[in-house]
């Protein structure tokens, strides 16, 4: 694991300073957060504390009020989603966002076209573009898609939509990856086998992941960040997290102990 | 992503997924639709059919470059006659100047000097249009046509003001006596640019850039998330339809001889292309090419028919946008469907019942447009008229009260039918999926 050998690894994602402004209202005031390369971090916080409004942020979706985005040592704050997409990074989204009137393969494809180079290309078929064309089927059977080939995205079950998602996240290399609550709505055993599928296909690669499941998130991460009220009180390994006194006091303690109780 | 499953993949991956452009049905509609270019002016053998050919010819072009908009992109364009009246403009301008000696081009490459200009209008206030999507786009759409539509009537030494530019597609030698003077060669030179526009076309929707427009279409958010500059792939595709657009055009040109801003560059025209392409369908590729057709046959044939035309249109409209958003294209491909499953024979009588019962209905209600026009417009006349074969008298209390009567039996047979239909329509439906799902379990 990266996260156990600290001194090999590069930052994949950092943030410095970062503060967002709505109106008067300050929603993320001040985050410091590095992530190394290969690192699997879970952000964890209650309802509005600026989990959702971080990733925006990171991804292009907002611009910050001040601060920097740094992804693999290149300021990126300020960028359009697609021109930070282009240079490694890629989201998921809370609420499933895909293109529903397209194809499993389909969906796949369009997420490989840009990142092989094909672009904005008019001059050749889609079928002919044979590396674009495995990616996608590669990519189908990662995510256990592969006997839904040509049904459409609009007509999946919703943890087939889920997965879909991670697999266009996933589908364009991007070396850092943001999922937004990728098990929301999902039953015990449907996330059981989500978390594994992450795990699988985002190996060897940064995740950032915005959790709820406590369960998930400790099976997941190698470090966890904790934010309330748009500030990270915490970022370590999760027994250090679990242990801090802090988090215990503002967050954690109740849903841990949950946790724990609903275990044994 | 370990060893093993990079193997297995790798082994069956050639199997599946080897291009095959010409397969046999693929083969079939295309020689199906080239032969029927070919032999149409064979069959419709009048001088009155050969015009309506050729302007189908050219407006299958302008439908389809229109769907690579509305139907491919989700670009809801009030604007296209824009392109297709700037097309023919620059055309009729190259022609003349063929005619006068300054440049040479031959009239076969006047399609395409209006297919450039097409395109390079589309980048030039395509860059405007497609920075917006949706609303806006449609908005700043029919702006740019109003604009361009009142710029032909201040520039008249270029669009030639009320009268018009015409022209004469008769010069240069003849080539293997083939003149163009004859209206059949000019269908053949028209018919042969809509078959190679059409593969084009069809092509297009094949390629990277084809695809990410329908991503665009369905998700633009999501697009900005894998790499792709949305406004940027409107752009590209709003040349593209511009470019086969401009096509159309200058073949409307050479068919006409006489092109007039008013009529080629209005928001009317524009309206038209929106209406039929939405009426063939714009969810299919092939839609627009039936819309293409019904434009024609409604301008040409039934404006003959029925001063009312445009009435009849407008309701036919109200009726597709509430009742067959997909068009008639949508219709085929969804009895087609049926057939693959063997379903459509349990439905041929209540189409028969509908058809029938919506007949009646209809004629009562065009019984009574007709008697209203005819009071208003041919009140001098008398108030008797025929409408097919029946005489009517608009002033007459029996003649209403007999259309009126026409008209509420059939459509209130045509709503029990159509309930019963829906019934039929929903259960076959389910029974589909079901052999579905249970041909995936398999």
């Amino acid at each position: 694991m990266a996260a156990d050998n600290p001194t090999n690894t590069t930052c994949a994602l950092e943030l410095r300073d970062l503060r967002k402004s709505f109106g008067k209202t300050e929603i993320i005031r001040g985050v410091n957060l590095s992530v190394a390369s290969g690192e699997r971090v879970a952000i964890i916080g209650p309802n509005g504390a600026g989990k959702s409004t971080l990733f925006n942020l990171i991804s292009g979706r907002f611009a910050p009020t001040s601060g920097d985005v740094i992804l693999n040592g290149q300021r990126i704050n300020g960028l359009a989603p697609y021109e930070i997409n282009r240079k490694g990074l890629s989201r998921s989204f809370q609420i499933t966002n895909i293109f529903p009137k397209l194809s499993v393969f389909e969906n796949l494809r369009c997420g490989v076209l840009w990142s092989m180079g094909y672009k904005y290309t008019f001059l050749r078929f889609l079928s002919n573009l044979h590396d674009a064309n495995e990616r996608a089927k590669q990519l189908m059977e990662m995510i256990k898609l592969d006997k839904k080939r040509d049904t459409l995205a609009m007509n999946l079950t919703y943890a087939e939509q889920r997965a879909l998602e991670i697999g266009i996240t996933i589908a364009g290399g991007a070396n850092v990856i943001l999922l937004d609550e990728p098990t929301a709505g999902m039953s015990k055993t449907e996330t059981t086998r989500f978390i594994h599928l992450i795990k699988e296909v985002t190996e060897g690669r940064t995740l950032l992941t915005v959790e709820h499941d406590m369960g998930v998130v400790f099976g997941l991460a190698d470090k966890i960040a904790v934010v309330v009220y748009g500030e990270v009180i915490a970022y370590d390994t999760p027994d250090k997290v679990r242990a801090n006194q802090r988090v215990q006091e503002a967050y954690l303690g109740s849903v841990v102990a949950d946790e724990q109780g609903a275990g044994h | 992503m370990n060893s093993t499953t990079t193997t297995t993949v790798a082994s069956s991956a050639t199997s599946h997924y080897r291009f095959k452009p010409w397969n046999v049905g693929r083969l079939i509609i295309w020689t199906l639709f080239a032969v029927m270019l070919i032999v149409a002016p064979m069959l419709f053998r009048s001088s009155l059919a050969l015009t309506m050919l050729s302007q189908i010819g050219y407006l299958i072009i302008i439908c389809l470059s229109y769907n690579i908009l509305l139907g491919q992109g989700g670009m809801l364009s009030f604007g296209h006659a824009v392109y297709t009246g700037l097309g023919s403009f620059i055309a009729i301008h190259a022609m003349n100047m063929a005619t006068k000696g300054s440049v040479h081009i031959p009239l076969v490459l006047i399609p395409l000097v209006g297919g450039l200009a097409g395109a390079f209008f589309a980048i030039l206030l395509g860059f405007v249009t497609t920075k917006k999507s949706g609303t806006t786009f449609a908005m700043i759409t029919l702006g740019i046509g109003e604009l361009v539509a009142s710029m032909a009537l201040m520039f008249p030494e270029f669009f030639g003001g009320e009268g018009g530019i015409t022209t004469d597609r008769v010069y240069g030698k003849a080539f293997f006596g083939i003149s163009f003077g004859p209206a059949i060669q000019v269908y053949y030179l028209i018919a042969a640019y809509c078959f190679v526009c059409t593969a084009a076309m069809f092509a297009f929707t094949g390629t990277p850039l084809g695809r990410i427009l329908n991503a665009v279409r369905d998700n633009p958010e999501r697009v900005e998330f894998i790499g792709y500059n949305t406004q940027r792939v409107r752009y590209f595709a709003f040349i593209i339809a511009g470019f086969f657009a401009g096509i159309g055009g200058g073949l409307a040109t050479i068919n006409f001889e006489i092109i007039t801003g008013a009529d080629s560059l209005s928001v009317i025209r524009s309206g038209g292309y929106l209406l039929f392409t939405f009426l063939g369908g714009a969810t299919f590729f092939f839609g627009p090419i039936i819309g293409a057709v019904l434009l024609v046959l409604a301008s040409v044939l039934l404006s003959e028919l029925s001063k009312a035309w445009l009435l009849y249109l407008g309701l036919v409209f109200l009726f597709m946008v509430m009742y067959a958003p997909g068009g008639i294209a949508s219709l085929i491909m969804m009895n087609l469907r049926l057939a693959k499953y063997g379903k459509l024979r349990q439905l041929w009588s209540s189409y028969l019942a509908l058809g029938g019962t919506a007949l009646v209905g209809v004629m009562g209600a065009a019984c009574m447009i007709e008697m209203t026009y005819h009071l208003q417009l041919n009140a001098a006349l008398g108030p008797e008229l025929t409408f097919l074969g029946a005489t009517l008298n608009a002033a007459g209390f029996t003649s209403w009260f007999g259309a009126i009567f026409v008209m509420v039996t059939g459509f209130g047979l045509f709503e029990l039918c159509r309930r019963q239909f829906l019934r039929q329509w929903s259960t076959i439906q389910e029974e589909i999926e079901h052999e579905i799902k249970r041909g995936e379990a398999l």
